[in-house]
């Protein structure tokens, strides 16, 4: 948790001042009984009405400028706390960023999505908590204790017994309940994967009619998470009875020695009454501490899971600070004895080849011969095991990532869009395309024809993930979008899965005709979509297999020869 | 404040009445023994008058009684907790049960075009701060009201005049706290909704952070989460601020009541009718009093959290149902495969009409092929078939029964589906492919993998057919994904089939295999098949061509092409020269 404090650090004035209004507010509260002492003892008993009223006058007075305070620090526990959640928040967003597909994956969207809302709730509440309570209650404990000792050394000992015992019982419980709260907090992750995955495969689930399977598994998950509740619950609820009982026996204890006391004439009657209202004091101090103590304790739980985040390195970190420069002699893109898996055994071998500038390249294979793995070690999503892949000369791993994304565009196997209007998706590619550029690369990616139909053009809204398109408008949509961005290689991975031939067709054409000098990489199964690339790559079980054109891997390429056959006939394998 | 959401939580809670009622009494007996504490230490004190003159023996008599009451009010406090607690996890737990089953119901129109993590936000946040604000607010509420009526009781039977000055002035402190609930309350909604925003928005761009990447947009979609994010200050700081005004001032005005008490307490004591001890039990007791209405707006914010939340609970769960079967629906068994779309039209939004009176027959056994340029409603047909959406007008028959007269879920059973967008669950490979048949033995589903050519890629996983599979399929290629929803059809063995774009990221030996299987499968049963790679649709008994909602060829393959029409165009197109 302490590694989180210095999202305070701007909050220096709101956490000094809250907490001293409090202060202030506090002390006021312990005046109000002096002065109404003064009312019975002067007052009253000389009759005076006048100054009993001016007194009363004295008490409001105490109590408005007691309002006043708490309002300064109410105020500032809601800056200082809101204001560094938003902090974390905007913080832990940014690290989110930098941080590879490997690290996200291995916490899951819904479970950081919990971190980013749920968590930092708790950590926000904590610090208004911190700042509404944190001095108060202690100075009233403290003030007591002190208070105590004056009156009678002796019977202060069971203060110092009676203290530690309930410090000891907080200290019991929390130490109990952190490892529920963490518990707690996981089982709320497992449940927004169970939602996520009802929602995502809502389709599925209603045409195997499993509607009743799934509200079970999301039952199981909501009963343990209730379980878990109750138990710690269990356990809280022990907190303020137990606290209760042992200040209770301290008031016993010392109604009792005290009585020893006065009866030998060390201890006055009075003493008594003051000694057993300061352990009251300490008691309703204490309840406030009891609950701050949970509030701390799911603080803390959430805070470690924040910091776990916060601790997970990007796996891929940019190269050098400043961009480098392409050297136009060596070979544009280069793959040098690359080997590559994912963790588990070899999902690319000791592949080795050259690109040069301006050319397309035809990525083919079966499924999972490592097509995808290839195309994304170029952007570097993922780094090599072995060997270098280098674009201009200079290894991947070197660039700026900002210059080696810009280098970059690719076209994902899966269609992504964003909410917002199809504009607003096209500018990813270059924020200030023009109307001209937009409308040039839809023309491109095969996509302007239908966007024209829609009622509002350009400006058609688009639902979260696109889903007011079909697959195939999805996928051009994508298609125009990197051609937008103008970068130098344009990466296709089975980006044209969805669209039919005639329009992959025009889509090739249109791209080899309109983006000159661009090297693209055209990954796809269909033979007839890589056929006329200047190169064309064939993949088998990670292996590269053949690299060459049409004809000659046809003649020369077993494995490229069985998958034309498999698609087109004779004549068409010459045509 | 919106008292119908008040309501619907506390019917929530209406199921554990017995709870309900356990917690208040236990309040009352801890309230009550609570407030005899220092009446009993007073007691004692009484006997302790001075050197030499302490009534031992009366004074332990006491203080037993006192370490009784001490033990009974811990205890009855720790059951009151435990009813509580139980009444507000319960509901939690129920509450979302009903959330999920809402999911179910919706139309999948709904799940559609909303938020994934909107909604998500809703069963997982605003159920738990409703949950939150039950265990406050109840505890609140019931040792405060208990404490109010037991210490009224106690003023009143010392002075009932001053009795009724506190009970006059305390509704001031009331009204003040109602004022800044009010005021607070619409804040709260909106902070709420801008938590529900950052919620979709971080789903939607941390869910794909590959794309975010790829075209640098970390530092634009980091504006825009900044943008969002101090929205959330805005109104969270507001909101906050807001609501924590009723506790100093509640307190403010209860300050006012302990001068006025005194002084018109002083006053009548000057006046002769109130002895000074009486005035400081007095003291004592409106304390007491007044405590529970601070303590209430303590926890005022909570509740406006917790009903900021039901509404939105709510607002989920009031969402119109999907069509229910009609109430003498037949279920459909014994599927011969005849299918009708007769005058169909339909449309997803009211202003594109997408599919107008389209009319087909398809008899039992017959392989239909769907073909057509993208967006021109291959998928709706499917939608349509599955009754994931209603028609607009027309009617789709089964076996000559129009669909609307049939259960859905028979409708459903009777297809196997394979979509494009694979979905498979967090779970293991053999859970996954015996999904629509959990039945089913080892040996059958390793026949099922070993049909989808699944088999071979699943041994080579690092725990075969244990192996679990993450989130959305993670661990896996598109393809491999595609191949295990291929394999879960073949095992459940349905009377029908609907393949839309099921291969489309298998490469094409592996399809052809793949194909096989299903045509053995297939062999008497009707199909539908949705694909671009025309190879795979050449053998289909009916190709249908469709363009913008309609068909515009019909027939077999080798007519279409004698046609020389759109279809043959298409054919033709794939073997161009680039």
């Amino acid at each position: 948790m302490f590694k989180l404090l210095k999202y305070l650090k701007d909050y220096k004035l709101q956490l000094t001042i809250g907490p001293a209004c409090k202060l202030l507010e506090a002390i006021f509260e312990l005046i109000v009984p002096l002065v109404m002492a003064d009312i019975i003892d002067i007052g009253v008993s000389s009759g005076d009405a006048g100054y009993v009223l001016r007194q009363g006058g004295v008490m409001i007075l105490l109590g408005a400028v007691g309002l006043c305070s708490a309002l300064v620090c109410q105020k500032s526990a809601s800056i200082a706390s809101q204001g560094s959640g938003t902090k974390l928040r905007n913080e832990l967003f940014h690290h989110i960023n930098t941080l590879s597909f490997t690290e996200i994956d291995r916490i899951g969207t819904p479970s950081l999505i919990t971190r980013m809302t749920n968590d930092i709730n708790q950590l926000q509440y904590a610090v208004a908590m911190l700042i509404r309570l944190v001095i108060r209650a202690p100075f009233l404990v403290v003030g007591a204790m002190i208070m105590a000792t004056t009156i009678n050394l002796k019977l202060s000992l069971i203060f110092l017994v009676a203290s530690p015992l309930i410090a000891l019982v907080l200290y019991f419980i929390m130490s109990k309940s952190v490892p529920l709260f963490k518990l707690i907090q996981k089982r709320l992750d497992r449940l927004s994967l169970i939602s996520r995955e009802g929602l995502s495969g809502a389709r599925v689930i209603r045409a195997f009619h499993k509607e009743d399977k799934e509200q079970q598994r999301f039952n199981d998950a909501n009963e343990e998470l209730a379980k878990t509740a109750q138990n710690v619950g269990v356990l809280s609820a022990l907190l303020s009875p137990l606290t209760y009982a042992i200040t209770n026996l301290a008031i016993v204890a010392i109604v009792w020695f005290g009585g020893g006391l006065v009866d030998t004439g060390q201890l006055q009657t009075g003493d008594i009454i003051a000694l057993v209202s300061y352990m009251t004091q300490i008691l309703l101090a204490m309840v406030v501490v009891a609950n701050l103590v949970v509030v701390f304790t799911k603080a803390s739980a959430s805070a470690a899971r924040v910091n776990e985040v916060f601790e997970l390195e990007p796996s891929i970190k940019s190269g050098s600070e400043s961009e480098l420069t392409l050297d136009s002699d060596k070979d544009f893109i280069r793959f040098d004895n690359v080997s590559f898996g994912y963790g588990g055994g070899d999902v690319l071998k000791n592949i080795s080849f050259a690109v040069q500038k301006g050319e397309t390249v035809g990525v083919i294979g079966t499924t999972g011969s490592g097509k995808s793995s290839l195309v994304n070690l170029i952007p570097r999503y993922y780094d090599t095991t072995s060997g270098s892949v280098s674009i201009g000369g200079n290894n991947v791993k070197n660039y700026p990532l900002l210059q080696l994304r810009k280098l970059c565009s690719v076209v994902m196997q899966k269609a992504v869009l964003f909410s917002g209007t199809i504009e607003s998706n096209l500018k990813w590619g270059k924020q200030d395309a023009t109307d001209e550029q937009m409308n040039r690369a839809l023309e491109i990616a095969q996509a302007k024809e239908f966007v024209d139909k829609l009622p509002n053009k350009i400006e058609t809204q688009v639902a979260q993930g696109g889903k007011n398109f079909s697959g195939g408008q999805k996928q051009r949509l994508t298609i125009a979008r990197a051609i937008i961005a103008g970068a130098p290689i344009l990466i296709l991975d089975d980006s044209a899965s969805a669209l039919d031939f005639a329009t992959d067709y025009a889509l090739r054409s249109a791209i080899k005709k309109n983006t000159e000098g661009t090297t693209v990489f055209i990954v796809s199964q269909r033979v007839a979509t890589v056929k006329d690339a200047d190169r064309i790559l064939v993949l088998d079980d990670g292996e590269l297999v053949g690299y060459g054109v049409h004809k000659e891997l046809f003649e020369r390429c077993s494995e490229y020869r069985e998958i034309c056959l498999s698609q087109l006939s004779a004549e068409e394998v010459q045509a | 404040m919106n008292r119908g959401v008040v309501k619907r939580i506390l019917g929530y809670t209406s199921k554990y009445k017995s709870y309900l009622i356990g917690a208040f009494l236990f309040a009352v007996i801890s309230v009550c023994l609570t407030l005899l504490g220092p009446v009993l230490t007073g007691q004692a004190i009484d006997y302790i008058i001075g050197k030499g003159n302490v009534d031992f023996v009366s004074v332990a008599k006491i203080l037993i009684g006192l370490i009784c009451t001490t033990a009974g009010v811990s205890l009855f406090q720790w059951l009151m907790s435990l009813c509580i607690n139980r009444v507000s996890y319960y509901t939690v737990r129920d509450m979302r049960i009903d959330a999920y089953k809402k999911l179910n119901n919706v139309p999948l129109a709904y799940i559609d075009t909303n938020a994934h993590g909107d909604i998500i936000s809703r069963i997982i946040n605003d159920i738990d701060a409703v949950g939150d604000g039950l265990l406050q607010g109840v505890t609140q509420l019931f040792s405060g009201i208990i404490t109010i009526v037991g210490t009224l009781g106690f003023m009143v039977a010392i002075n009932f005049k001053i009795a009724v000055v506190v009970v006059l002035v305390t509704p001031l402190s009331l009204f003040v706290a109602a004022g800044i609930a009010r005021l607070s309350a619409k804040m709260f909604s909106k902070q709420q909704r801008t938590q529900g925003e950052i919620s979709g928005f971080v789903e939607e761009m941390i869910g794909n952070q590959k794309v975010v990447s790829s075209f640098s947009m970390e530092e634009k979609n980091e504006q825009e989460f900044k943008r969002l994010n101090d929205e959330l200050y805005i109104c969270g700081k507001n909101a906050q601020f807001a609501s924590s005004l009723a506790n100093p001032s509640t307190r403010f005005v209860n300050g006012i009541v302990y001068a006025a008490v005194g002084v018109i307490g002083a006053l009548s004591a000057i006046a002769g009718g109130l002895t000074v001890g009486q005035i400081s039990c007095f003291l004592t007791y409106a304390n007491q009093y007044t405590k529970p209405f601070n303590e209430v707006t303590g926890v005022i914010s909570q509740i406006q959290t917790a009903i900021a939340g039901g509404a939105r609970l709510f607002e989920l769960m009031d969402s119109p149902n999907k069509t229910p079967d009609s109430e003498n629906a037949k279920e459909l068994e014994n599927v011969k495969g005849d299918i009708e779309f007769d005058n169909v039209s339909f449309s997803y939004t009211p202003d594109r009409p997408l599919i107008k009176s389209f009319n087909l027959k398809v008899k039992q056994g017959q392989r239909v092929a769907i073909v057509g340029p993208t967006g021109c409603g291959k998928t709706t047909l499917i939608n349509l078939l599955m009754r994931f959406y209603d028609v607009c007008s027309g009617e789709i028959k089964i076996d000559g029964e129009p669909v609307e007269r049939l259960t859905t879920e028979s409708i459903r059973q009777s297809f196997g589906m394979v979509l494009q967008d694979s979905w498979l669950f967090n779970g293991t490979v053999r859970e996954n492919i015996a999904y629509g048949r959990e039945d089913a033995t080892d040996e059958e589903i390793i026949a099922a993998a070993k049909a989808a050519y699944a088999h071979s890629f699943i041994m080579h996983l690092p725990n075969g057919y244990d192996t679990v599979i993450t989130e959305d399929g993670g661990n896996l290629s598109q393809g491999q994904n595609q191949l295990l929803c291929i394999a879960r059809v073949m095992l459940s063995n349905p009377p029908m089939l609907i393949l839309d774009e099921a291969t489309s990221s298998i490469d094409t030996l592996t399809e052809q295999r793949v194909q096989l299987a299903f045509n053995k499968m297939m062999q008497g049963k009707t199909s539908f098949v949705v694909a671009h790679r025309l190879s795979t649709i050449k053998e289909a008994d009916i190709i249908l061509v469709m363009k913008d909602g309609n068909v515009i060829e019909q027939g077999k393959h080798s007519q279409l092409l004698r046609q020389n029409g759109f279809y043959a165009q298409l054919y033709n197109s794939q073997f161009a020269k680039s």
